[in-house]
Formats: C-alpha cells, structure tokens, sequence
C-alpha cells in the first residue's frame, strides 16, 4: 500500500454518553490516524453506532472531549460535522428515497455549493455554470462507483446491495477527510461483499481518506482494517492491531461467552 | 376574586367539554396513528342522530315519556356511530394500511365532508335542540366564602360529572378489559398486534365505534347547552390545540389539556380580550399550544420522541 | 410511436439538465402556453374566465406554492388560506398607502410580506414535524383571520371591515376586462412555474426533498435543517401571499377575511394532494380538479334529479356536493395516493414503449 499512516485526526478521550438511565457509552477513549482505516467491532448493542453518532454531533456526549486535528471541538450539530469534512454511511440505508441516484448523490455536494437562491430560481449563469461543474465532480464517483446504468433511477427501486453503494457515493460526494461507515456490508452476499472492499480500500489509498468502520463480518474486519478497537457493552475492552485483539482473551470472552 | 373564579369555573367546563371531544382524536391516534379529522363532523352527526330520534321517539310515544324517547334515542345514535365506525374501516381504513400520516389525515377531511353532508341529507339542516332533562337553572355557591358568591350552571356542573364518568369508564376500559389491551397492543405495533392473532380490522371498528361513543355524549352535553347545529362540526377545531398541548397519546393529556386551554380561552377572553378588540379565544388556544411545542415538542404528557440513525 | 427519446442524445450536462429533457415534452409544454395565451382569450366567454378561468389560475398558483413547501420539503401546512391573506392586505396597504406603488410592485411587496410571515411561523418546524406541525400552521391561519377582522389598520379603517381595489393597471395597460384579467394572471403563472421548476432541480430543491425523505440523513451529510426548512416556508409563502393578492386585487376586487378562512387552506391542501405531492404538473391538474368539480355538480345534480323527475332543492345539492366531494378525495387517495400527475406519469412511461408491450 502507497498511502501512509499519518499523526492523530481525531481524538476521543473519556466520551460517556447515557439516554435517561441508560447507558450507552462509558468512558471511551481512543483516536484516529490519518489515512488509517479504523474498525470497531462488538457484539451487538455495544454502542458501536452510537459512537459513529458522537463522532459525527448526532448525539452529544455528557462527558468527554474530542479533539479534532489537535483543536477541541465543542458541541457539534451534524451539519456542522459535515462542514469539517466528517462524512458517514448509515447501518439501515437512510436515502432519499423519493430522488433519483444523481440526486441524491448531488445533495452530497451541497456544501460545497454557494450560488444564492435568487440565482437558482432564474437559473441564471452562475448557478448553472455550478451545478455543471458539480455535476461532473458527482459524475467521477459515479463511474468509481460503477453505477452508471442506475444514475436516473430512484433509489426505492434498486436492490439492496446498490443502494448500499449509493450511500457510499453521497458520502463521498462531501469530499470527506473522515469516513464512517456503519455496517457497509451487512445483507450482502460475498460477492456485493468483495465489491465494497475494493471501493473501501480504494477510497482509501486513492483519496486517501481515513476511515472509520463499523462491521460484524469478522474476515473483512481483519483482511481490511489497520487497527481495530473492541466495544461491549459501552465499555472498551480491546484497541490494537487486527491480530493483537483477536488473540486477546477480553475480547473473545465478550465475542464467544464466559464459558471459553 | 368571585367573578375571577367564576370565569375559571366557566373555563373548567368549556375545558371538560374540549376534553371529551380531543380524548376522540387521542383514541384514535393512538389505535390506528390516524389524526382524525373527522372527529368533529362526528360529533356533529351523533348530536343530530340523537336530536332528530329523541324528537320522532317523543312524537311516536306521544309525548308521554322524555327519558325514555332519549333512551331510544341514545340507543339508536349509538347504533348509527356504530355503523359509521363500520363503514370507516370496510371502506376507507382496510384500503389505507400504511399509508403515510399526511394521507390519513387527508382521508379524514374526505369523512369529514360525506359525514356532514350525510347527516344534513338524513337529519336535515336547521337548528335542533337536545331535550335531556338537564336543569338549567344556575345556582349560587359559596356564598360565604365571596361577596356575592358564585354563579354555576347545574347544567355545566352535571355535564363535567358525566364527562368525568366517561374518561374514568374509559380506562378501567383500556387498562382491565381485553379488548383494551389488544388495542394498547395494536398501538404500539400493527404488525406485532397481527402476528399474534389480534384482528387488526375488529379493532379499528371498536375503536372507531368508542370514539364515535364519546363524540355522542359530546353532543348531547354540547347540543343540549347551545343546540345542535352545523357550527357543531367546528368543534373539531377548537380541540385541535387541546390535544396538541396534553401530547397526541396520551389520554390524561387530553383531559388536562382541555381543562388548560378552557381556563386559558376564557381568562384571556376576559382579562386581555378587551386591550387588543376581542375574539381573540380561539387563536389564543393555538399559541399556547405553539408556545408549549416550542419547549416539548412532544406536548406536556406525550412521549418523548427520539431519532434514531 | 410519437412519444420516442431514442436518438435524442446529451451530449453535454447542460442539455440532460434541461427543464425537458424529451422534445416532444419541451413542445407539449410550449403549445399548451402559447394555446392558453393566444387562442383561449378569443376562444372564452365571460362566464368561463371569471368563474372558471381566473380562479384556477390563481389558486395554481398558491396550489404550486403549498406544494414546494409540502410536496418537496415534508412540511404540512394547514394555515395556506392566512398567507393567501396576508398577500392580499399587505399588498392592498402597500398600494394606498404608498404614492405611486406600481401594481405589480405592490403584489410582489405583498408576497415578500407573506414569506416574512412564513418563516416566523415556519419556526416551529425545526422543532416539530408532521401532525403537529399542521396543527401549529393553524395557529397561523386563526391569528391572521383575527388580525385581519379586529386590526383595523390593516382595512385602512374601512367601515364595512372589507377593502377593495380598482382600476388596476400596468404601465399605462388597464387590466378590466375579464380576458385581459385572465392574461394578467396567466403572466405571473407562467413566471412563477419556472421559477418553482428551476427552484426544484437546483441544489436548494435538492436540500427541500433531502429534508422531506429522511431529515437526520441529510444533516448528516451537511444540508442545515433551519436553512432548508425556512427557505421552503418563505418560498411557499411568497408564492401563496402573490396568489392571495391576485385573489383579492383581481378575482374578487373587494374582500373579507373569510374569502380567506380555513376552508381555503383546506382547500389547497386538496389540490396538492389530489393533483400530486412534489410535482408541478400535479398543482395545476389539483386547482383544475378542485375549481371545477363543484361548478360541475352545481349543473349536474338539478339535471340528473330533472332527469328522474324529482326537484332538488339547492341545500340538498350542496349537501350532496359536500358527500361527492368528500367521497372523491377518500376514493383518489385509495386508488392513487400519489395524485393526478402520478397517472399522467405513468401514461407517458406507457406511450414511450407504445406500441410494443417491453
């Protein structure tokens, strides 16, 4: 692999976030690295999502700091996340489900897009000239994405595996520094499975794009990640490398019962 | 201090009365996630079956027994309530499963129409009264407490009795029977409710019928004060804010909100009404209804709503 | 066989961009304007344009303005017949009381007023959704009925409590009779489709159904909530507030509070939904719908009981209105919840492949 490891993006120390009396997250620290490919595994309800929805200011942590890029980050609405170059996947595809592949892909430009509504109204030079060039940006990832053939297709009536895919496109229209990713390949046989590693792995190593995973197939965790931190049950109780915390006896005591 | 608690006694009973028809929208809400429009027109209907069969029971007893001219009377306006919530479900429920909310509420509006013009077809379209034995005279109480003491209507007294009866028999109803209980169940999940063997379409009937039940004594309470009239279909309306602000599932929501927004119309009716030109009871309902959203969004006793990702 | 893409290629993203992608679709379009420009008002009676005509064309209008705000951004709103107001008064006191306010001026100052108000009562919406949203919205439509009643600066302290505006003019064109009336709004429509059509294929437009499909997803990936949903609200409501003076100044001539009442938000509500939620097409095929059907019956039933041999007094017509009425929109959102412009959709799917089944 070309791409290089870089120093700490994102910092998670001590994030404990709890709904009424429930708590879903315990005091979790760990970080992120540039240009890393980052997984997070555990069983079931281990909070693994809701840290995605820390990270990116869906939900709001009662305690805890996450610094970004060395600078403290307050609390955060998701448009703001996204601003700072934070994008995600979600775990049950939350597309637009009334627009067409284009579309949806497109509204993942919207940040980047700055014509003022007067302009879009009249459709006048600017605002066209933007949408062309955007357009043609949202083209390319088509094309990465192999997805030609659906481009004006609504996206309620693709199978599952490409509305998976299109997910990943929208995401990756933002242009993010951080990827995350909720379950990429849940519900995809081995060959949707195959494809979206290569998409992950490219996005990766071409754009270089750090990426944060979430994903219970415990091979494609391993062949793909550079390290890997372990939740159950809110609590961290594995961080390292792929086979430092698959032979840690923590972590297949949470996987496989106490029994073993 | 005696006319401001008049006006606060005044406000309780408008309020009960706001109550009984916003319980209507919470029980329907709650069984079917429909926001029944149609509630009011309902109220409407009932009132004018009741008006116009206590009238010909009257004419063919000769006008020999009012209670028991009523008594048929009720019975029969119950049966026709019942038919409505029949025809609801065979004909528009049963096709709309699933549908998104704003469709169901649309659907209503449509009820809505063929209700109100149904019943000015069959029962006719001019003013009836609703003759159920209520005294009307008003009492004065507390006469020792205030100079000049309290001016209470019986009536208003006797209508908040009932309207309390009913929100009790209610939920003996959803909490003891087991009627209640699949339709709690059908509440919290259609699916779920199905799968394990409770009639989706019976239940819709029997809620469609209790709601239909309370928009009866709604009527009669509300048409046996002012008479019945088309203006009765507004009613739906004036309960909108109420089952905003108690949370659209929640029963004791409904009752408390009414009381508040009835206290709430007649205080600012009278106590700011005349700075700003008066009329202002029914917007007044509405802010306060969007002032509290504001602040829960959820209403006082709804549940609270979280997004999950 | 007439309806074929085959051999139209794009060759650049400006052309697949179009508002019409299909030639014969850009033509239709066209020959319909130029129809309803050129042939109708020598085609028309009186009868048709006031009773027929302008009304459909003005409620189009506010039809097109809820249907941004409810079709393509997800917010319900029962409160439309208040902005419809709003448009109307304050584009009357713009007129009088400014010297030399030119009317379309006026009409235009009078839906910026309306999208003012739209985005205070839009508020609500960044907190709320669906239902209660709609029941807030309401809150709109009985404060301004009232304000527009009590407040009588509004009415210029007219004694009557209605105001009226005459002699309507632009530059030096006096717009009185019925036909030209009738091109008068038929202008600002045309305009304000367009404007409504590039809205929506704009990114703005994508951030309204973004918004409306799955609200957490799309700030996510960095559309802001509060912009989206306000820019819909102020959008709508300017469309809504130019309809309501076009009601107002050139429908009615005089008016009341009540040309404006609940009804009237009900009303457009219907339209949207029975012509199709987030399509143009769908707004104008639901006022159409809506204007019409009553006219429709109001002749129908007296015949059809003159038919049968029976007299039906006009309370029983407007009763039985009131049940067709209501029978119909139970039945459309049965049978096509998607409205009108859905079936017109599916139609031309048909015809691209027509004559061959695949």
């Amino acid at each position: 692999m070309s791409r290089k490891i870089g120093d700490v993006i994102l910092d998670l120390q001590n994030i404990s976030l709890r709904f009424g009396g429930v708590k879903a997250l315990t005091d979790i620290s760990f970080n992120i690295r540039e240009h890393e490919v980052r997984a997070i595994i555990g069983p079931n309800g281990a909070g693994k999502s809701s840290m995605l929805n820390v990270i990116n200011g869906v939900y709001h942590p009662q305690d805890g700091k996450i610094f970004y890029r060395g600078v403290e980050r307050k609390k955060m609405e998701p448009h703001m996340a996204a601003s700072t170059g934070i994008a995600r996947t979600f775990q049950n595809i939350a597309l637009f489900k009334g627009m067409s592949v284009l579309d949806n892909i497109m509204t993942g430009r919207t940040l980047k897009m700055k014509s003022n509504m007067l302009l879009q109204a009249l459709w006048l030079g600017p605002a066209q000239k933007e949408e062309i060039a955007h357009r043609r940006k949202v083209e390319e990832i088509i094309d990465f994405l192999e997805i030609q053939h659906i481009r004006k297709t609504p996206v309620g009536r693709l199978p599952y595996g490409l509305q998976k895919r299109v997910d990943l496109g929208r995401a990756l229209a933002m242009e993010p520094q951080i990827l995350l990713l909720d379950e990429p390949m849940a519900g995809m046989n081995v060959e949707e499975k195959q494809d979206m590693c290569r998409f992950i792995l490219d996005v990766n190593d071409q754009f270089g794009t750090t990426i944060v995973l979430i994903e219970h197939d415990m091979g494609v965790v391993m062949d793909i990640s550079d390290r890997v931190v372990v939740l159950d049950y809110g609590k961290k109780i594995g961080d390292g490398l792929p086979d430092e915390v698959r032979s840690s006896p923590e972590v297949i005591k949470a996987y496989l019962g106490a029994g073993h | 201090m005696g006319f401001f608690i008049e006006t606060l006694i005044g406000g309780l009973m408008a309020g009960m009365l706001y109550s009984l028809v916003a319980l209507g929208f919470v029980l329907i809400f709650k069984s079917s996630g429909v926001f029944n429009f149609a509630q009011g027109a309902m109220v409407l209907f009932a009132a004018l079956a009741m008006a116009r069969f206590s009238e010909w029971a009257n004419a063919a007893l000769g006008g020999n027994s009012l209670f028991l001219a009523n008594l048929i009377a009720f019975v029969g306006a119950g049966a026709v309530m019942w038919f409505v919530a029949w025809a609801v479900e065979r004909f528009v429920l049963r096709k709309l499963v699933n549908q998104e909310g704003a469709t169901l509420l649309m659907v209503t509006l449509g009820i809505t129409y063929v209700l109100e013009g149904i019943g000015q077809t069959i029962f006719g379209s001019e003013i009836y009264n609703i003759d159920v034995g209520m005294p009307k005279e008003p009492v004065m109480m507390f006469e020792s407490l205030f100079e000049g003491g309290i001016l209470i209507n019986k009536e208003d007294f006797i209508a908040a009795l009932i309207a309390a009866l009913l929100v009790g028999l209610l939920t003996l109803f959803f909490q003891k029977t087991p009627v209640g209980r699949a339709l709690r169940a059908v509440a919290d999940d259609h699916q779920a409710a199905l799968s394990i063997g409770i009639p989706l379409n019976r239940i819709w009937v029997i809620v469609w019928l209790v709601a239909g039940v309370v928009a009866l004594v709604a009527g009669i309470i509300w048409g046996s004060k002012l008479g019945v009239q088309f203006s009765l279909a507004t009613v739906a309306l004036r309960a909108l804010p109420v089952v905003i602000l108690g949370g659209l599932t929640s029963v004791p929501g409904a009752i408390v909100g009414g009381l508040i927004i009835g206290v709430g119309e007649k205080l600012s009716e009278v106590y700011i009404g005349p700075m700003v030109g008066g009329g202002i009871e029914i917007w007044f309902a509405y802010v306060l209804a969007l002032v509290v959203l504001l602040f829960r969004p959820q209403g006082l006793f709804g549940e609270k709503i979280i997004n999950r990702v | 066989m007439l309806y074929r893409e085959n051999g139209q290629f794009k060759t650049t993203y400006a052309a697949d961009q179009q508002i019409f992608t299909i030639a014969q679709d850009k033509w239709f379009v066209l020959g319909v304007v130029a129809f309803a420009f050129l042939a109708v008002p020598m085609l028309a009676d009186e009868y048709m344009f006031r009773a027929i005509l302008i009304p459909f064309l003005i409620l189009s209008l506010a039809a097109l303005g809820v249907n941004l705000l409810v079709g393509y951004c997800g917010q319900i709103t029962l409160g439309a017949g208040a902005f419809m107001a709003v448009g109307a008064y304050a584009a009357y006191n713009f007129l009088i009381r400014i010297d030399g306010m030119p009317l379309i001026g006026a009409l235009l100052l009078g839906g910026l007023t309306s999208a003012g108000l739209g985005i205070l009562f839009g508020i609500p919406s960044l907190r709320v959704r669906g239902l209660y949203l709609a029941v807030a919205t309401l809150a709109a439509q009985f404060f301004c009925d009232w304000a527009f009643l009590r407040i009588k600066w509004f009415t210029n302290d007219s004694s009557s409590g209605s105001v009226s505006v005459s002699d309507l003019s632009v530059l030096g064109w006096v717009v009185d009779t019925p036909a030209e009336k009738y091109l008068f709004c038929l202008g600002f429509i045309v305009v304000f489709a367009m404007i409504a059509k590039n809205l929506t294929r704009a990114t703005i437009g994508r951030q309204w159904m973004a918004i409306r499909d799955m609200d957490v997803a799309a700030e996510v990936i960095g559309i802001r909530p509060m912009y989206a949903k306000l820019s819909a609200f102020a959008v709508s409501s300017f469309f809504v507030g130019v309809a309501g003076a076009l009601w107002g100044f050139v429908h009615l001539g005089s008016w009341e509070p009540a040309a404006f009442s609940v009804d009237r938000s009900f009303q457009l509500l219907f339209m949207v939904i029975i012509g199709g939620l987030g399509s143009i097409l769908g707004s104008f095929v639901g006022a159409a719908f809506i204007v019409i059907l009553p006219i429709f019956l109001n002749q129908f039933l007296p015949a059809l009981g003159g038919l049968l041999g029976l007299h039906i007094s006009t309370a029983a017509v407007s009763h039985a209105e009131l049940i067709i009425f209501g029978s119909l929109i139970v039945f459309f959102l049965i049978v096509e919840p998607h409205g009108l412009a859905r079936l017109w959709a599916i139609a031309k799917e048909k015809l691209r492949l027509w004559p061959f089944p695949h």
